[in-house]
């Protein structure tokens, strides 16, 4: 193991030990049920950086992925009353499949009308369950939570200390497909796919893992969703926000390094928490857009790329002054 | 082992109704340094398109060393030893230009057994040799044309091939980088790697080809030495224009 890699295990088992004093010495519930919002968007980022970052292909459709995730775990807590540990999985497994299928879209379809498909999966998958009935259909479906683990005060702290260890866990899967061999292959593929097939890249293969890793991080993000909330309804899941947000953190935060989603989906997370408590709860999608429209304007390169200007603004000037 | 290197067997390639490809066949030996002349639209590119695996023909078979390559995904046949240059550069452009040659170092030739030591190092003997050495830690989007040019060689000798094909390599370039490309592509086969060359500047052709073949309208009308087809009436009707 790499000593980078020993130093970001540390470093997650210390996040993983904080998030669980947090749950000891805070009795406020609020702040785990914003937390939880904050470290689930950090996971959407983070898997949809995954496609969409490293391999180019921009997935609108991240609340598809995240409702089947949500759906897949109320469906088998209704059938079997399951742990929500194994909703968990399976709401991966079957988001993972749907993962598989949109990245062989990308066989016939790229750029802007992969895009427009990821977001025709979502519109069909939310028919489908308003017309499922098991499901609660469109007036959805209230969860009773079960008694929560001996560790934790209350159910919420114990999904809130779940969706933390996912966040770590798609951290760790993005940024061991950044520094390996998988990494490189699906930059190239972004950069040009025809060259990246001609220098021995497998690119559908790579593309069918990034799409199929990425739909089942995010549908792991999901599958707690109903049990945190007591409730499940579609128009929430399938939410647009979500496939705005999984696409906006990233882009602000940073595309290249791993640290970018989880930068954006911090940043973006909390301010959206704040706007939603201080002033409105419509207002937070606006804050996303305008900050959205101002990255993509004046910091293509996210606050990573702005981090890099300032650190060596001699090279970037002389390098600006050569071309 | 056979004398042949890549045997194209009655290829044929249509769009739509268009015939871009109409039973070209050809055999390219081992070693052997090959021309392709041609119009523009005449089909040259289409024909190493389906060689390569960008395009998969119609009809007709391809085989390299003696193995039917047609129905294998491109990324295969980068593996067998088939690598190419493409006509509009094509870098990997938020790359480095060293780390631009360790995608098909990592791909082809080291797949499975990785060190990033040796892989850095068997990249940066390709850039010396192709004079971009100094270039190694610059950004591909920064690179002039005629750099972009020998990057999109060098990426192709980081692939290993025993095929190279060079789709118009030089054009656009000065005749002091013309020479420049040549004595590239002129060593490459020395070392033993056949090459297919495909370019509109004919004294460049002329003086690397063993042997040439011109394409009009997606069939062979020459095929001998250079002398040859530059004397060729059809080829003076179809490509030269006199």
């Amino acid at each position: 193991m790499s000593t980078g890699t020993v130093r970001f295990l540390i470093g997650a088992a210390i996040f993983l030990a904080l998030a669980y004093g947090l749950t000891r010495l805070v009795s406020n519930e609020y702040v785990f049920f914003a937390l939880y919002v904050v470290l689930q968007f950090i996971v959407l980022a983070t898997a949809w950086n995954i496609l969409g970052g490293y391999a180019g292909y921009v997935n609108f459709g991240s609340g598809a992925f995240f409702a089947v995730g949500a759906y897949t775990g109320v469906a088998l807590y209704k059938a079997l009353a399951t742990p929500i540990l194994l909703q968990v999985v399976a709401g991966a497994f079957v988001s993972g499949l749907l993962g598989l299928a949109v990245g062989a879209l990308s066989l016939r379809l790229r750029g802007i009308f992969f895009s427009i498909a990821t977001v025709a999966v979502a519109i069909v998958l939310e028919t489908v369950v308003v017309n499922t009935p098991y499901l609660g259909g469109a007036k959805g479906l209230p969860i009773l939570r079960p008694e929560p683990p001996a560790l934790f005060h209350s159910y919420l702290e114990w999904t809130f200390f779940l969706m933390a260890m996912l966040a770590v866990l798609a951290v760790f899967c993005a940024r061991y497909v950044e520094t390996s061999w998988i990494g490189r292959g699906l930059r190239a593929i972004r950069d040009n796919e025809g060259a990246a097939e001609c220098s021995g890249v497998p690119t559908l293969k790579l593309k069918l893992f990034a799409a199929t890793l990425s739909g089942a991080l995010m549908g792991a993000a999901g599958a707690p969703f109903a049990l945190y909330l007591s409730f499940i309804e579609p128009t929430s899941v399938f939410n647009l926000n979500y496939a705005v947000s999984a696409l906006a953190m990233p882009i602000i935060g940073g595309m290249s390094h791993w640290i970018g989603p989880v930068i954006g989906a911090v940043l973006l997370g909390t301010v959206q928490q704040l706007v939603t408590v201080t002033i409105s709860s419509e207002l937070n999608v606006l804050v996303v857009g305008v900050l959205l429209v101002l990255f993509v304007v004046g910091a293509p390169d996210g606050i990573l790329g702005l981090v890099r200007k300032l650190r060596r603004p001699k090279a970037a000037s002389a390098a600006g002054a050569a071309a | 082992m056979s004398d042949t290197l890549l045997a194209v067997q009655s290829v044929s390639k249509h769009f739509g109704g268009f015939t871009a490809l109409s039973e070209v066949s050809v055999d390219i030996r081992r070693g052997e340094r090959f021309g392709l002349i041609g119009p523009n639209g005449s089909g040259k590119t289409t024909l190493i398109n389906c060689i390569s695996g960008a395009l998969r023909n119609d009809s007709g078979a391809i085989r390299f060393e003696e193995r039917e390559i047609s129905r294998l995904p491109a990324y295969q046949r980068t593996r067998l030893g088939i690598a190419r240059s493409f006509q509009l550069p094509r870098p990997f452009s938020s790359m480095s230009v060293l780390e631009n040659l360790v995608v098909p170092l990592e791909y082809v030739v080291h797949r499975g057994s990785l060190h990033t030591a040796d892989t850095h190092r068997e990249a940066m003997e390709i850039l010396r040799s192709i004079g971009l050495a100094d270039k190694a830690q610059t950004l591909a989007s920064r690179l002039t044309q005629v750099e972009l040019r020998k990057l999109e060689l060098a990426r192709a000798m980081a692939a290993r091939p025993r095929l190279l094909i060079s789709d118009e390599a030089m054009a656009g370039l000065s005749s002091a980088e013309v020479d420049e490309i040549l004595a590239i592509l002129f060593r490459l086969n020395e070392a033993g790697i056949t090459i297919i060359m495909i370019e509109h500047i004919m004294h460049a052709v002329m003086r690397f080809s063993q042997r040439v073949m011109c394409l009009d309208a997606g069939r062979i009308i020459c095929e001998g030495t250079p002398a040859q087809t530059v004397a060729n009436a059809d080829v003076q009707r179809a490509y030269l224009g006199t």
